[in-house]
Protein backbone atom coordinates (compact mmCIF):
# COMPACT_ATOMS: atom_id res chain seq x y z
CA UNK A 1 0.00 0.00 0.00
CA UNK A 2 1.35 3.54 -0.62
CA UNK A 3 1.64 5.75 2.30
CA UNK A 4 2.37 9.57 2.29
CA UNK A 5 5.22 10.98 4.36
CA UNK A 6 3.06 11.74 7.38
CA UNK A 7 1.71 8.36 7.43
CA UNK A 8 4.75 6.40 7.75
CA UNK A 9 6.01 8.76 10.42
CA UNK A 10 2.87 8.15 11.98
CA UNK A 11 3.13 4.20 11.57
CA UNK A 12 6.89 4.40 13.03
CA UNK A 13 5.33 5.85 16.15
CA UNK A 14 6.15 9.35 15.59
CA UNK A 15 2.82 10.21 17.03
CA UNK A 16 3.44 7.76 19.68
CA UNK A 17 2.16 4.03 20.33
CA UNK A 18 -1.52 5.19 19.93
CA UNK A 19 -1.37 6.44 17.19
CA UNK A 20 1.04 3.69 15.99
CA UNK A 21 -0.74 0.76 17.32
CA UNK A 22 -4.16 2.40 15.48
CA UNK A 23 -2.51 2.96 11.79
CA UNK A 24 -1.24 -0.64 11.93
CA UNK A 25 -4.62 -1.65 12.20
CA UNK A 26 -5.93 0.27 9.66
CA UNK A 27 -3.30 -0.30 7.20
CA UNK A 28 -3.10 -4.34 7.97
CA UNK A 29 -6.54 -4.16 7.14
CA UNK A 30 -6.41 -1.91 3.94
CA UNK A 31 -4.06 -4.23 2.88
CA UNK A 32 -6.48 -7.08 3.42
CA UNK A 33 -9.11 -5.18 1.44
CA UNK A 34 -6.95 -4.61 -1.34
CA UNK A 35 -7.02 -0.24 -0.57
CA UNK A 36 -4.41 1.16 -3.05
CA UNK A 37 -3.67 3.81 -0.33
CA UNK A 38 -5.44 5.53 2.82
CA UNK A 39 -7.86 8.59 2.84
CA UNK A 40 -8.89 11.32 5.38
CA UNK A 41 -12.58 11.37 7.14
CA UNK A 42 -13.80 14.36 9.05
CA UNK A 43 -16.02 12.75 11.37
CA UNK A 44 -15.75 9.36 13.23
CA UNK A 45 -18.75 7.65 14.93
CA UNK A 46 -17.79 4.82 17.28
CA UNK A 47 -19.69 1.76 18.13
CA UNK A 48 -17.15 -0.38 19.89
CA UNK A 49 -17.70 1.19 22.85
CA UNK A 50 -21.14 -1.01 22.71
CA UNK A 51 -20.14 -4.37 24.20
CA UNK A 52 -19.72 -5.15 27.65
CA UNK A 53 -16.61 -7.30 27.74
CA UNK A 54 -12.55 -7.68 28.75
CA UNK A 55 -11.25 -7.38 25.06
CA UNK A 56 -13.26 -4.40 24.25
CA UNK A 57 -11.82 -2.94 27.85
CA UNK A 58 -8.70 -3.57 26.95
CA UNK A 59 -8.71 -2.42 23.43
CA UNK A 60 -9.62 0.91 24.72
CA UNK A 61 -7.64 1.42 27.15
CA UNK A 62 -4.39 0.15 25.65
CA UNK A 63 -5.08 3.17 23.50
CA UNK A 64 -5.79 5.31 26.28
CA UNK A 65 -2.96 4.46 28.23
CA UNK A 66 -0.39 5.25 25.63
CA UNK A 67 -1.71 9.05 24.83
CA UNK A 68 -4.50 8.25 22.52
CA UNK A 69 -6.39 10.98 21.18
CA UNK A 70 -8.95 11.12 18.94
CA UNK A 71 -7.80 13.35 15.76
CA UNK A 72 -11.57 14.52 14.34
CA UNK A 73 -14.64 15.08 16.35
CA UNK A 74 -15.71 11.95 16.78
CA UNK A 75 -19.65 10.60 18.87
CA UNK A 76 -19.78 7.96 20.62
CA UNK A 77 -23.01 5.08 20.06
CA UNK A 78 -25.13 3.42 22.54
CA UNK A 79 -23.19 1.81 25.42
CA UNK A 80 -24.41 -1.11 27.47
CA UNK A 81 -25.71 1.11 30.47
CA UNK A 82 -27.65 4.31 31.48
CA UNK A 83 -24.79 6.09 32.93
CA UNK A 84 -26.64 8.15 35.17
CA UNK A 85 -29.73 6.05 36.12
CA UNK A 86 -28.23 2.43 36.41
CA UNK A 87 -28.52 2.20 39.89
CA UNK A 88 -32.38 2.91 39.94
CA UNK A 89 -32.76 0.38 37.11
CA UNK A 90 -31.34 -1.92 39.55
CA UNK A 91 -28.33 -2.92 37.31
CA UNK A 92 -25.90 -4.21 39.53
CA UNK A 93 -22.72 -2.98 40.20
CA UNK A 94 -20.76 -5.50 38.67
CA UNK A 95 -22.50 -5.25 35.54
CA UNK A 96 -21.87 -1.67 35.57
CA UNK A 97 -18.64 -1.32 36.26
CA UNK A 98 -16.61 -2.32 33.04
CA UNK A 99 -18.65 -0.43 31.14
CA UNK A 100 -18.14 3.00 33.35
CA UNK A 101 -14.48 2.28 32.70
CA UNK A 102 -15.30 1.60 29.07
CA UNK A 103 -17.28 5.03 28.74
CA UNK A 104 -14.22 6.79 30.66
CA UNK A 105 -11.68 4.94 28.25
CA UNK A 106 -13.44 6.88 25.05
CA UNK A 107 -13.91 9.85 27.09
CA UNK A 108 -10.11 10.11 27.78
CA UNK A 109 -9.16 9.57 24.38
CA UNK A 110 -11.29 12.54 23.02
CA UNK A 111 -14.85 11.23 22.15
CA UNK A 112 -17.55 13.23 22.31
CA UNK A 113 -20.22 11.27 24.89
CA UNK A 114 -23.37 10.96 22.87
CA UNK A 115 -24.23 7.65 23.38
CA UNK A 116 -26.77 6.89 20.47
CA UNK A 117 -27.14 4.82 17.70
CA UNK A 118 -29.16 7.67 15.76
CA UNK A 119 -26.47 10.67 15.86
CA UNK A 120 -27.68 11.87 12.80
CA UNK A 121 -31.16 12.91 13.92
CA UNK A 122 -29.40 15.28 16.28
CA UNK A 123 -25.86 14.52 17.30
CA UNK A 124 -23.85 15.05 14.43
CA UNK A 125 -25.41 15.38 10.98
CA UNK A 126 -22.89 14.74 7.99
CA UNK A 127 -22.92 16.39 4.64
CA UNK A 128 -23.58 15.13 1.25
CA UNK A 129 -20.65 14.18 0.36
CA UNK A 130 -18.60 13.95 3.39
CA UNK A 131 -16.12 11.47 4.25
CA UNK A 132 -16.32 9.76 7.53
CA UNK A 133 -15.78 6.53 9.90
CA UNK A 134 -19.15 5.30 11.17
CA UNK A 135 -19.92 2.11 12.92
CA UNK A 136 -23.73 0.81 14.21
CA UNK A 137 -25.32 -0.76 10.80
CA UNK A 138 -28.14 1.47 11.44
CA UNK A 139 -26.25 4.77 11.84
CA UNK A 140 -24.15 3.53 8.38
CA UNK A 141 -27.32 2.59 6.49
CA UNK A 142 -28.53 6.49 7.29
CA UNK A 143 -25.91 8.37 6.88
CA UNK A 144 -24.32 6.87 3.28
CA UNK A 145 -28.26 6.48 1.92
CA UNK A 146 -30.41 9.53 3.12
CA UNK A 147 -27.54 12.00 4.06
CA UNK A 148 -25.23 11.13 1.24
CA UNK A 149 -22.00 11.02 3.39
CA UNK A 150 -19.57 8.34 2.67
CA UNK A 151 -18.44 5.90 5.10
CA UNK A 152 -18.16 1.90 4.71
CA UNK A 153 -19.88 -0.59 7.62
CA UNK A 154 -16.93 0.10 10.07
CA UNK A 155 -16.02 -2.41 11.67
CA UNK A 156 -15.64 -2.02 15.91
CA UNK A 157 -12.35 -1.14 16.63
CA UNK A 158 -11.92 0.28 13.14
CA UNK A 159 -14.21 3.28 13.86
CA UNK A 160 -11.33 4.03 16.87
CA UNK A 161 -8.41 3.82 15.00
CA UNK A 162 -9.94 5.95 12.25
CA UNK A 163 -10.64 8.34 14.76
CA UNK A 164 -7.00 8.71 16.24
CA UNK A 165 -5.55 8.31 13.21
CA UNK A 166 -8.03 10.64 11.13
CA UNK A 167 -7.65 7.47 8.40
CA UNK A 168 -8.97 4.86 6.68
CA UNK A 169 -8.57 2.32 4.06
CA UNK A 170 -9.77 3.75 0.39
CA UNK A 171 -11.74 1.17 -0.33
CA UNK A 172 -15.95 0.63 -0.93
CA UNK A 173 -18.18 3.28 -0.14
CA UNK A 174 -15.80 5.98 0.05
CA UNK A 175 -15.58 5.42 -3.89
CA UNK A 176 -17.81 6.84 -6.58
CA UNK A 177 -18.30 4.13 -8.56
CA UNK A 178 -19.00 1.41 -5.48
CA UNK A 179 -22.18 3.53 -5.06
CA UNK A 180 -23.75 2.97 -8.10
CA UNK A 181 -26.72 0.87 -8.04
CA UNK A 182 -26.15 -2.90 -9.29
CA UNK A 183 -29.56 -3.93 -8.04
CA UNK A 184 -33.43 -2.75 -9.15
CA UNK A 185 -35.62 -3.72 -7.25
CA UNK A 186 -39.49 -2.80 -8.31
CA UNK A 187 -42.59 -2.50 -6.12
CA UNK A 188 -45.64 -3.13 -7.18
CA UNK A 189 -47.33 -0.05 -7.03
CA UNK A 190 -49.16 0.76 -3.28
CA UNK A 191 -51.23 3.97 -2.04
CA UNK A 192 -49.25 6.66 -0.36
CA UNK A 193 -52.00 5.85 2.37
CA UNK A 194 -50.21 2.55 2.93
CA UNK A 195 -46.92 4.31 3.65
CA UNK A 196 -47.67 6.49 6.69
CA UNK A 197 -46.87 4.09 9.76
CA UNK A 198 -42.47 3.86 10.29
CA UNK A 199 -43.47 0.18 10.49
CA UNK A 200 -44.09 -0.40 6.88
CA UNK A 201 -40.93 1.40 6.23
CA UNK A 202 -39.21 -1.46 8.65
CA UNK A 203 -41.28 -4.25 6.91
CA UNK A 204 -39.41 -2.78 3.33
CA UNK A 205 -36.06 -2.51 4.82
CA UNK A 206 -36.41 -5.88 5.64
CA UNK A 207 -37.13 -6.99 2.16
CA UNK A 208 -34.35 -5.04 1.29
CA UNK A 209 -32.01 -6.50 2.95
CA UNK A 210 -33.00 -10.14 2.13
CA UNK A 211 -32.93 -8.96 -1.74
CA UNK A 212 -29.78 -6.84 -1.90
CA UNK A 213 -27.09 -9.39 -1.28
CA UNK A 214 -23.92 -7.52 -1.32
CA UNK A 215 -25.59 -5.43 -4.00
CA UNK A 216 -26.14 -1.73 -3.71
CA UNK A 217 -30.05 -1.73 -4.32
CA UNK A 218 -31.99 1.31 -5.59
CA UNK A 219 -35.70 0.99 -4.74
CA UNK A 220 -38.28 1.91 -7.78
CA UNK A 221 -42.29 2.47 -7.44
CA UNK A 222 -42.70 4.15 -4.34
CA UNK A 223 -45.67 6.35 -4.59
CA UNK A 224 -44.40 10.65 -4.57
CA UNK A 225 -43.99 10.72 -0.83
CA UNK A 226 -41.21 12.43 1.16
CA UNK A 227 -40.79 10.18 3.86
CA UNK A 228 -40.17 11.24 7.16
CA UNK A 229 -36.58 10.92 9.14
CA UNK A 230 -38.07 8.60 11.38
CA UNK A 231 -39.23 6.17 8.45
CA UNK A 232 -36.31 5.92 6.56
CA UNK A 233 -34.02 5.41 9.95
CA UNK A 234 -36.61 2.44 10.45
CA UNK A 235 -36.47 1.03 6.83
CA UNK A 236 -32.29 1.25 7.22
CA UNK A 237 -32.20 -0.01 10.56
CA UNK A 238 -34.34 -3.16 9.33
CA UNK A 239 -32.00 -3.38 5.90
CA UNK A 240 -29.06 -3.33 7.45
CA UNK A 241 -29.75 -6.22 9.91
CA UNK A 242 -31.48 -8.65 7.43
CA UNK A 243 -28.66 -8.12 5.07
CA UNK A 244 -25.54 -6.14 4.88
CA UNK A 245 -26.69 -2.91 3.59
CA UNK A 246 -24.37 -0.06 3.62
CA UNK A 247 -25.84 2.01 1.11
CA UNK A 248 -29.38 2.08 -0.38
CA UNK A 249 -30.94 4.29 -3.05
CA UNK A 250 -34.92 5.27 -3.14
CA UNK A 251 -35.23 6.74 -6.68
CA UNK A 252 -36.92 10.34 -6.42
CA UNK A 253 -36.34 10.40 -3.07
CA UNK A 254 -32.46 9.96 -1.31
CA UNK A 255 -29.83 12.58 -2.61
CA UNK A 256 -28.27 10.16 -5.07
CA UNK A 257 -30.63 9.24 -6.54
CA UNK A 258 -32.60 11.69 -8.46
CA UNK A 259 -33.69 9.04 -10.50
CA UNK A 260 -33.10 5.58 -11.12
CA UNK A 261 -30.45 6.51 -14.26
CA UNK A 262 -28.59 8.77 -10.96
CA UNK A 263 -28.20 5.79 -8.84
CA UNK A 264 -27.26 3.61 -11.63
CA UNK A 265 -24.51 5.99 -12.77
CA UNK A 266 -26.00 6.28 -16.09
CA UNK A 267 -25.27 2.42 -15.84
CA UNK A 268 -29.09 0.69 -15.36
CA UNK A 269 -28.83 -3.35 -15.25
CA UNK A 270 -31.48 -4.67 -17.13
CA UNK A 271 -32.61 -7.20 -14.44
CA UNK A 272 -35.17 -6.15 -12.38
CA UNK A 273 -36.40 -7.71 -9.64
CA UNK A 274 -39.94 -7.89 -8.83
CA UNK A 275 -41.62 -7.45 -5.68
CA UNK A 276 -45.59 -7.68 -5.96
CA UNK A 277 -47.46 -6.49 -2.58
CA UNK A 278 -47.75 -10.20 -0.92
CA UNK A 279 -43.88 -10.11 -0.47
CA UNK A 280 -44.35 -6.41 1.57
CA UNK A 281 -47.16 -8.47 3.93
CA UNK A 282 -45.18 -11.46 3.73
CA UNK A 283 -42.11 -9.78 5.10
CA UNK A 284 -44.00 -7.69 8.12
CA UNK A 285 -45.64 -11.13 8.84
CA UNK A 286 -42.17 -13.05 8.96
CA UNK A 287 -40.91 -9.96 11.43
CA UNK A 288 -43.46 -11.89 14.34
CA UNK A 289 -42.43 -15.33 15.42
CA UNK A 290 -44.69 -17.79 14.63
CA UNK A 291 -44.99 -18.79 18.42
CA UNK A 292 -46.02 -15.68 20.04
CA UNK A 293 -48.63 -15.97 21.90
CA UNK A 294 -49.77 -14.84 25.28
CA UNK A 295 -49.58 -11.87 27.58
CA UNK A 296 -46.81 -9.45 26.55
CA UNK A 297 -44.09 -9.63 28.63
CA UNK A 298 -42.32 -6.24 27.12
CA UNK A 299 -42.99 -3.16 24.52
CA UNK A 300 -39.71 -2.02 22.84
CA UNK A 301 -39.85 1.40 21.44
CA UNK A 302 -36.46 3.50 20.47
CA UNK A 303 -34.59 0.81 18.04
CA UNK A 304 -32.88 2.92 17.01
CA UNK A 305 -33.32 6.08 19.32
CA UNK A 306 -36.21 7.24 20.09
CA UNK A 307 -35.85 11.15 18.52
CA UNK A 308 -37.57 13.83 19.51
CA UNK A 309 -40.75 13.85 16.83
CA UNK A 310 -41.33 9.89 17.98
CA UNK A 311 -41.29 11.74 21.74
CA UNK A 312 -44.23 14.21 20.56
CA UNK A 313 -45.97 11.70 18.72
CA UNK A 314 -46.44 8.92 21.67
CA UNK A 315 -47.50 11.89 23.56
CA UNK A 316 -49.90 12.69 21.34
CA UNK A 317 -51.13 9.08 20.89
CA UNK A 318 -51.23 8.41 25.07
CA UNK A 319 -53.59 11.69 25.43
CA UNK A 320 -56.37 9.79 23.04
CA UNK A 321 -56.62 7.41 26.27
CA UNK A 322 -56.94 9.39 29.12
CA UNK A 323 -56.61 7.72 32.38
CA UNK A 324 -55.08 4.40 30.66
CA UNK A 325 -51.67 3.27 32.29
CA UNK A 326 -49.42 0.55 31.24
CA UNK A 327 -50.44 -2.51 32.12
CA UNK A 328 -49.55 -4.43 35.73
CA UNK A 329 -47.77 -7.55 33.54
CA UNK A 330 -45.89 -5.44 30.87
CA UNK A 331 -42.84 -3.58 30.77
CA UNK A 332 -42.68 -0.62 28.57
CA UNK A 333 -39.17 0.33 27.28
CA UNK A 334 -38.10 3.46 25.25
CA UNK A 335 -34.76 3.64 23.98
CA UNK A 336 -33.26 7.11 23.33
CA UNK A 337 -30.43 9.46 23.79
CA UNK A 338 -29.80 11.69 27.04
CA UNK A 339 -29.95 14.82 24.44
CA UNK A 340 -33.63 13.38 23.24
CA UNK A 341 -34.27 12.75 26.68
CA UNK A 342 -33.52 15.97 27.73
CA UNK A 343 -35.90 17.23 25.05
CA UNK A 344 -38.33 15.71 26.10
CA UNK A 345 -38.48 16.56 29.73
CA UNK A 346 -38.35 20.13 28.68
CA UNK A 347 -41.59 19.72 26.48
CA UNK A 348 -43.33 18.31 28.99
CA UNK A 349 -43.73 14.42 26.86
CA UNK A 350 -41.14 12.72 29.59
CA UNK A 351 -43.71 13.45 32.13
CA UNK A 352 -46.85 12.25 30.19
CA UNK A 353 -44.69 9.29 29.35
CA UNK A 354 -43.54 8.69 32.98
CA UNK A 355 -47.01 8.67 34.20
CA UNK A 356 -48.64 6.51 31.84
CA UNK A 357 -46.05 3.56 32.94
CA UNK A 358 -43.08 4.10 30.72
CA UNK A 359 -39.30 3.07 31.77
CA UNK A 360 -37.07 5.56 29.66
CA UNK A 361 -33.65 4.26 29.23
CA UNK A 362 -30.73 6.33 27.93
CA UNK A 363 -27.40 5.86 26.30
CA UNK A 364 -28.32 2.06 25.96
CA UNK A 365 -30.20 -0.57 24.13
CA UNK A 366 -32.72 -3.55 24.39
CA UNK A 367 -29.38 -6.26 23.57
CA UNK A 368 -27.12 -4.47 26.12
CA UNK A 369 -28.41 -3.11 28.71
CA UNK A 370 -30.57 -6.38 30.31
CA UNK A 371 -33.74 -4.56 31.09
CA UNK A 372 -36.23 -6.78 29.93
CA UNK A 373 -36.91 -9.61 32.55
CA UNK A 374 -35.10 -12.32 31.38
CA UNK A 375 -38.67 -14.87 31.54
CA UNK A 376 -40.30 -12.93 29.29
CA UNK A 377 -41.46 -14.57 26.47
CA UNK A 378 -43.31 -12.18 24.30
CA UNK A 379 -41.94 -8.96 23.36
CA UNK A 380 -44.39 -6.22 21.21
CA UNK A 381 -41.86 -3.63 19.21
CA UNK A 382 -42.47 -1.45 16.03
CA UNK A 383 -38.41 -1.89 15.13
CA UNK A 384 -37.97 -4.29 12.07
CA UNK A 385 -34.25 -4.08 13.69
CA UNK A 386 -35.70 -5.47 17.06
CA UNK A 387 -38.18 -8.06 15.62
CA UNK A 388 -35.10 -9.45 13.97
CA UNK A 389 -32.46 -9.42 16.58
CA UNK A 390 -34.69 -10.05 19.68
CA UNK A 391 -35.61 -13.93 19.39
CA UNK A 392 -32.33 -14.74 19.51
CA UNK A 393 -30.65 -11.98 21.82
CA UNK A 394 -33.48 -12.04 24.21
CA UNK A 395 -34.85 -15.62 23.90
CA UNK A 396 -38.43 -14.59 23.30
CA UNK A 397 -40.92 -14.69 20.85
CA UNK A 398 -41.54 -10.91 18.78
CA UNK A 399 -45.01 -9.55 17.17
CA UNK A 400 -44.61 -7.06 14.96
CA UNK A 401 -46.72 -3.92 15.16
CA UNK A 402 -46.96 -0.51 14.46
CA UNK A 403 -46.78 2.57 17.02
CA UNK A 404 -50.43 2.02 17.84
CA UNK A 405 -50.59 -1.58 18.15
CA UNK A 406 -47.24 -1.07 20.78
CA UNK A 407 -49.38 1.42 22.72
CA UNK A 408 -52.87 -1.35 22.71
CA UNK A 409 -49.76 -3.93 23.97
CA UNK A 410 -49.04 -1.48 27.02
CA UNK A 411 -52.41 -0.88 28.20
CA UNK A 412 -53.76 -3.86 27.80
CA UNK A 413 -50.83 -6.55 28.07
CA UNK A 414 -52.26 -8.45 24.94
CA UNK A 415 -51.24 -8.08 21.54
CA UNK A 416 -52.95 -7.04 18.58
CA UNK A 417 -52.70 -8.20 15.33
CA UNK A 418 -52.77 -5.15 13.00
CA UNK A 419 -52.80 -5.91 9.55
CA UNK A 420 -50.07 -5.47 7.24
CA UNK A 421 -51.01 -1.93 5.03
CA UNK A 422 -50.96 -3.37 1.77
CA UNK B 1 -8.98 -32.20 -3.98
CA UNK B 2 -7.45 -28.83 -3.37
CA UNK B 3 -9.02 -25.23 -3.68
CA UNK B 4 -7.45 -22.12 -4.07
CA UNK B 5 -8.68 -19.05 -2.61
CA UNK B 6 -9.66 -16.14 -4.44
CA UNK B 7 -8.05 -13.88 -1.87
CA UNK B 8 -6.16 -14.39 1.64
CA UNK B 9 -7.96 -11.81 4.07
CA UNK B 10 -5.57 -13.05 7.10
CA UNK B 11 -3.22 -15.71 6.52
CA UNK B 12 -2.30 -18.89 8.33
CA UNK B 13 -2.69 -22.70 8.93
CA UNK B 14 -5.74 -24.28 10.22
CA UNK B 15 -7.38 -27.77 10.40
CA UNK B 16 -11.11 -27.98 10.83
CA UNK B 17 -14.33 -29.98 9.89
CA UNK B 18 -16.73 -27.47 7.70
CA UNK B 19 -19.72 -25.69 8.88
CA UNK B 20 -21.60 -25.01 5.84
CA UNK B 21 -23.73 -21.91 6.13
CA UNK B 22 -26.52 -21.06 3.15
CA UNK B 23 -27.29 -18.19 5.07
CA UNK B 24 -25.40 -15.01 5.94
CA UNK B 25 -24.13 -14.10 9.54
CA UNK B 26 -23.82 -11.42 12.03
CA UNK B 27 -21.93 -12.70 14.73
CA UNK B 28 -23.64 -10.22 16.72
CA UNK B 29 -27.19 -11.19 17.47
CA UNK B 30 -25.97 -14.25 15.71
CA UNK B 31 -23.47 -16.10 17.73
CA UNK B 32 -23.85 -16.34 21.63
CA UNK B 33 -20.02 -14.97 22.95
CA UNK B 34 -20.44 -17.13 25.94
CA UNK B 35 -20.62 -20.45 24.14
CA UNK B 36 -19.78 -19.67 20.36
CA UNK B 37 -23.45 -21.56 19.40
CA UNK B 38 -25.30 -19.74 16.66
CA UNK B 39 -28.30 -18.16 18.00
CA UNK B 40 -30.25 -16.48 15.06
CA UNK B 41 -33.52 -17.86 14.95
CA UNK B 42 -33.64 -16.89 11.35
CA UNK B 43 -30.32 -18.93 10.29
CA UNK B 44 -29.51 -22.22 8.63
CA UNK B 45 -27.25 -23.78 11.66
CA UNK B 46 -28.99 -22.31 14.40
CA UNK B 47 -27.39 -24.25 17.63
CA UNK B 48 -25.05 -24.86 15.81
CA UNK B 49 -21.34 -24.35 17.47
CA UNK B 50 -18.70 -22.52 15.37
CA UNK B 51 -15.67 -23.60 17.63
CA UNK B 52 -12.90 -24.78 16.00
CA UNK B 53 -15.09 -25.28 13.00
CA UNK B 54 -14.09 -24.05 9.42
CA UNK B 55 -17.23 -21.84 9.65
CA UNK B 56 -18.29 -21.25 5.29
CA UNK B 57 -20.57 -18.47 5.23
CA UNK B 58 -21.44 -16.87 1.68
CA UNK B 59 -20.61 -13.32 3.49
CA UNK B 60 -21.00 -11.32 6.93
CA UNK B 61 -24.06 -9.13 7.33
CA UNK B 62 -25.74 -7.03 10.09
CA UNK B 63 -23.95 -5.61 12.96
CA UNK B 64 -20.65 -3.75 13.13
CA UNK B 65 -19.66 -5.32 16.41
CA UNK B 66 -19.34 -8.51 14.65
CA UNK B 67 -15.59 -8.04 14.55
CA UNK B 68 -15.56 -7.25 18.60
CA UNK B 69 -17.99 -10.66 19.00
CA UNK B 70 -14.92 -12.22 16.91
CA UNK B 71 -12.60 -10.94 19.27
CA UNK B 72 -13.80 -11.73 22.62
CA UNK B 73 -14.46 -15.83 20.80
CA UNK B 74 -10.61 -15.53 20.18
CA UNK B 75 -9.69 -14.27 23.45
CA UNK B 76 -12.32 -17.14 25.24
CA UNK B 77 -10.86 -20.18 22.70
CA UNK B 78 -14.11 -20.04 21.67
CA UNK B 79 -13.69 -19.12 17.87
CA UNK B 80 -13.96 -21.06 15.01
CA UNK B 81 -10.94 -22.18 13.17
CA UNK B 82 -10.95 -20.37 10.16
CA UNK B 83 -13.53 -18.44 8.31
CA UNK B 84 -14.52 -19.01 4.41
CA UNK B 85 -16.65 -16.61 2.26
CA UNK B 86 -17.91 -15.85 -1.02
CA UNK B 87 -17.28 -11.68 -0.87
CA UNK B 88 -15.05 -10.23 1.36
CA UNK B 89 -15.39 -9.86 5.05
CA UNK B 90 -14.26 -6.68 6.47
CA UNK B 91 -15.84 -6.58 9.73
CA UNK B 92 -14.46 -10.18 10.70
CA UNK B 93 -10.77 -9.47 9.45
CA UNK B 94 -10.91 -6.39 11.14
CA UNK B 95 -11.82 -8.70 14.66
CA UNK B 96 -8.96 -11.05 14.07
CA UNK B 97 -6.28 -8.67 12.92
CA UNK B 98 -7.21 -6.67 16.59
CA UNK B 99 -6.77 -10.31 18.48
CA UNK B 100 -3.63 -10.73 16.78
CA UNK B 101 -2.27 -6.92 17.86
CA UNK B 102 -3.42 -7.15 21.13
CA UNK B 103 -3.24 -10.83 21.92
CA UNK B 104 -0.95 -12.21 19.27
CA UNK B 105 -3.89 -14.82 18.66
CA UNK B 106 -5.21 -15.18 14.68
CA UNK B 107 -7.39 -17.34 12.35
CA UNK B 108 -6.99 -17.30 8.75
CA UNK B 109 -9.85 -15.60 6.76
CA UNK B 110 -9.75 -16.53 3.08
CA UNK B 111 -12.29 -16.28 0.06
CA UNK B 112 -13.14 -18.57 -1.95
CA UNK B 113 -15.38 -18.75 -5.61
CA UNK B 114 -19.09 -19.23 -5.47
CA UNK B 115 -18.36 -22.68 -7.00
CA UNK B 116 -16.08 -23.85 -5.04
CA UNK B 117 -18.54 -22.51 -1.55
CA UNK B 118 -21.11 -24.83 -3.07
CA UNK B 119 -18.81 -27.83 -3.66
CA UNK B 120 -18.16 -28.09 -0.42
CA UNK B 121 -19.69 -31.23 2.04
CA UNK B 122 -20.89 -29.61 5.55
CA UNK B 123 -18.41 -31.61 7.99
CA UNK B 124 -15.63 -32.49 5.59
CA UNK B 125 -11.81 -32.33 7.31
CA UNK B 126 -10.21 -29.27 5.74
CA UNK B 127 -6.70 -28.18 6.01
CA UNK B 128 -5.82 -24.44 5.37
CA UNK B 129 -2.18 -24.91 4.35
CA UNK B 130 0.95 -22.81 2.45
CA UNK B 131 2.70 -24.87 -0.14
CA UNK B 132 5.13 -22.98 -1.81
CA UNK B 133 4.04 -19.12 -1.20
CA UNK B 134 0.55 -19.89 -1.54
CA UNK B 135 -1.56 -21.03 0.81
CA UNK B 136 -4.40 -23.11 -0.04
CA UNK B 137 -7.79 -25.65 1.20
CA UNK B 138 -6.88 -29.22 1.34
CA UNK B 139 -9.78 -31.38 1.58
CA UNK B 140 -9.16 -34.61 3.42
CA UNK B 141 -10.25 -37.73 2.09
CA UNK B 142 -12.39 -39.53 4.02
CA UNK B 143 -11.59 -43.54 4.80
Amino acid sequence: MELSARERDMLKGGDGEAAHFALSIIVRTGEALGAPRLRSIEHAHIDACALRSPSSLDFIQYLADNGGRVRVPTTTSMISLDLEHWEALGISRDLAEPSLAIAKAYLQVGCRPTWTCAPYQGAFVPQLGQAIAWGESNAVAYANSVLGARTNRTADYLDICAAITGRVPEVGLYLTENRRATRRIQLEPTPASSWTSPAAWGALGTLIGRLSDEQVPVIEGLPDIAPTSDQLKMLGAAAASAGSVGLFHLAGITPEAPDVESACQGDVPEAVLHVPCHQLREAWDELSSPTATGDVDAVVLGCPHFSDREFELLAAAIRQHPGATVHAHTQVFIFTSAAASETARRNGQLKILEDFGITLIRDSCPFYLPVVRPDARLLVTNSGKCAYYAPGELKVGVHYSDLEGCLHAAITGQRQDVDPPW
Amino acid sequence: MRIEPTHILVPGPARGRLLQCRHSLSLWGGVDVATGVIIDQRHDRRGDCITDRILALPSEKGSSTGSAILLELIRRRLAPAAILTIHRAPILTLGVIVADELYGRTLPILTISEHDFHTLEDNSMLHVMKRGVKWELLLETQN
